[in-house]
């Protein structure tokens, strides 16, 4: 295995609080990251440092669980325990509240954006998923309130180029939506993990989505066309399942929409990546372990996230408040 | 909690209490480390009170020292406990105790498992899922309400030290 994942730089972020989530801005540029302390960090690379850039409190009154910026970079969204979704407009180098949106019973789990920017999704432990409609002049709508799943919804990501959302949980079921005639609707139900599915990603292309559990593996999914394909129900087959790999619970996973490798976040504080072998069959594939850095952190690993422009960079964040940057390295 | 409602178990079965542990050379001595072994995590959590009677854990057999399991190397606890009666609604409420009263006293890098002592309650399954859910624990911790109940259990009685 000639392929490294080199570590970077470390850096806290949430001083005595556990961090919850990281993500890229869609230019790749900077890192907003949330937790425990309820506050949300956006940092920015100072040569070959990472610094705090801003600081955005006093949004939410709990833990704020996860955050997603727009796909145009000028808005961020946060999910937040006190069951409210915040919507962050940039001025300048600052953000400001724009508006909370409220309607969860409970804790709101996380907030995605539609690769349209058009549209919003939230989840929550109260088991429902919201689509909301944002229109020119910065308004939310509640269109759709979806309940599929009969326990709390993780986690909700959107296809890269479709209107298409699928959603996990602690159900152990992945859900897959679409809209029909104004109104989302649960179209598939995945079934297959023998534990809670905490996280979603589809690959590069939109036709697969992996999803990762409690019960220690990953699963890769495909959409099959049923025999007549008259749009009617999609059919989501399980395609591959990697199990072996993982020692504790597998918190996050992400696909590079550059390279295609799948990266993974996991319990037993390691960071794994993974390739698909190119000579597989579509409908079989393959993917085997390519780098893994057992004590990448020191506590348990709960989100991974590859920068969507430059190839090969990834970020990692952990219970004790650390994020790591890496360098992953593929001999291809 | 019992206020003047009925007790759910009215006349549990009380054990006795194990003595104090026995200090050998190697303890006192500064420079050998001191690994983390079932013992002290059994001393952690013996006291915990139950959150119906005025009596502890261990005392009402809930926790036992044979239950503990602990790997200093791998960073694994495990700790199993019964609940007096198999449709106890407290056990919820008493995992999360011990979890709680774990995550307070042992460093860091410690993966901490509660669970139900197989066989021994009608809802093992879904109780042992919530426990093992740390979003669901860390949700519930910010519950000023339950955190309270929590803190309750965990106050140190003068007799046990």
């Amino acid at each position: 295995m000639k392929d490294t994942l080199a570590l970077l730089q470390k850096f806290n972020a949430h001083p005595d609080s556990r961090c919850w989530y990281v993500a890229w801005n869609p230019k790749g540029t900077l890192l907003a990251s949330c937790g425990g302390d309820r506050a949300i960090r956006i940092w920015g690379r100072e040569g070959d440092s990472w610094e705090c850039k801003t600081v955005l409190q006093d949004g939410h009154q709990r833990a704020v669980r996860k955050v997603a910026w727009s796909p145009c970079g000028n808005y961020l969204a946060s999910a937040s325990f006190d069951a409210t979704t915040c919507i962050w407009k940039k001025k300048n180098d600052d953000f400001e509240c724009l508006t909370v949106l409220e309607g969860h019973e409970n804790e709101v789990k996380c907030a995605a954006w539609a690769p349209s920017g058009n549209l919003l999704a939230t989840c929550s432990r109260d088991k429902s998923v919201w689509i909301w409609e944002v229109d020119e002049e910065d308004e939310y709508e509640c269109v759709s309130v979806v309940n599929s799943h009969t326990q709390d919804a993780k986690h909700v990501v959107w296809h890269p180029t479709q209107e298409l959302l699928a959603s996990c949980s602690y159900d152990n079921n992945v859900c897959v939506y679409k809209e029909e005639d104004d109104d989302w609707e649960c179209r598939a139900t995945l079934e297959g993990h023998t534990s809670t599915v905490w996280g979603l990603t589809f690959d590069p292309s939109g036709q697969r989505l992996a999803s990762c559990s409690d019960d220690r593996t990953v699963k890769i999914w495909k959409e099959c066309q049923p025999g007549g394909g008259q749009g009617t129900d999609t059919a989501w087959k399980c395609v591959c399942t990697l199990s072996g790999f993982h020692g504790r619970t597998v918190y996050d996973i992400a696909w590079c929409p550059l390279t295609g490798a799948l990266a993974t976040a996991c319990g037993d504080d390691g960071v794994r990546v993974f390739k698909e072998d190119e000579t597989a069959d579509p409908d079989q594939p393959v993917f085997s372990l390519s780098a893994h850095v057992p004590k990448a952190h020191s506590q348990d690993v709960n989100c991974i996230a590859w920068n969507p422009k430059e190839a090969g960079l990834l970020v990692s964040r952990s219970d004790n408040g650390e994020i790591a940057v890496w360098n992953y390295q593929s001999e291809v | 909690m019992s206020g003047g409602a009925r007790l759910e178990n009215a006349n549990p079965l009380i054990f006795q209490r194990t003595g104090e542990r026995l200090r050998t050379a190697n303890d006192e001595d500064e420079d050998v480390a001191d690994p983390i072994d079932d013992r002290e995590i059994f001393d952690l959590i013996r006291s915990i009170n139950d959150p119906e009677h005025p009596l502890s854990l261990e005392e009402l057999n809930v926790v036992e020292q044979v239950r503990v399991r602990v790997d200093d190397q791998e960073n694994t606890v495990g700790v199993g406990f019964t609940p007096t009666i198999p449709h106890c609604s407290m056990a919820t409420l008493i995992g999360l105790s011990i979890k709680v009263k774990l995550l307070r006293s042992l460093p860091e890098r410690f993966k901490i498992d509660v669970h139900i002592t197989p066989g021994t309650h009608a809802s093992e399954d879904a109780v042992n899922k919530q426990l093992a859910d740390k979003e669901r624990v860390a949700a519930a911790l910010e519950n000023s309400q339950l955190l309270e109940v929590v803190n309750q259990c965990l106050i140190s009685n003068a007799r046990t030290g």
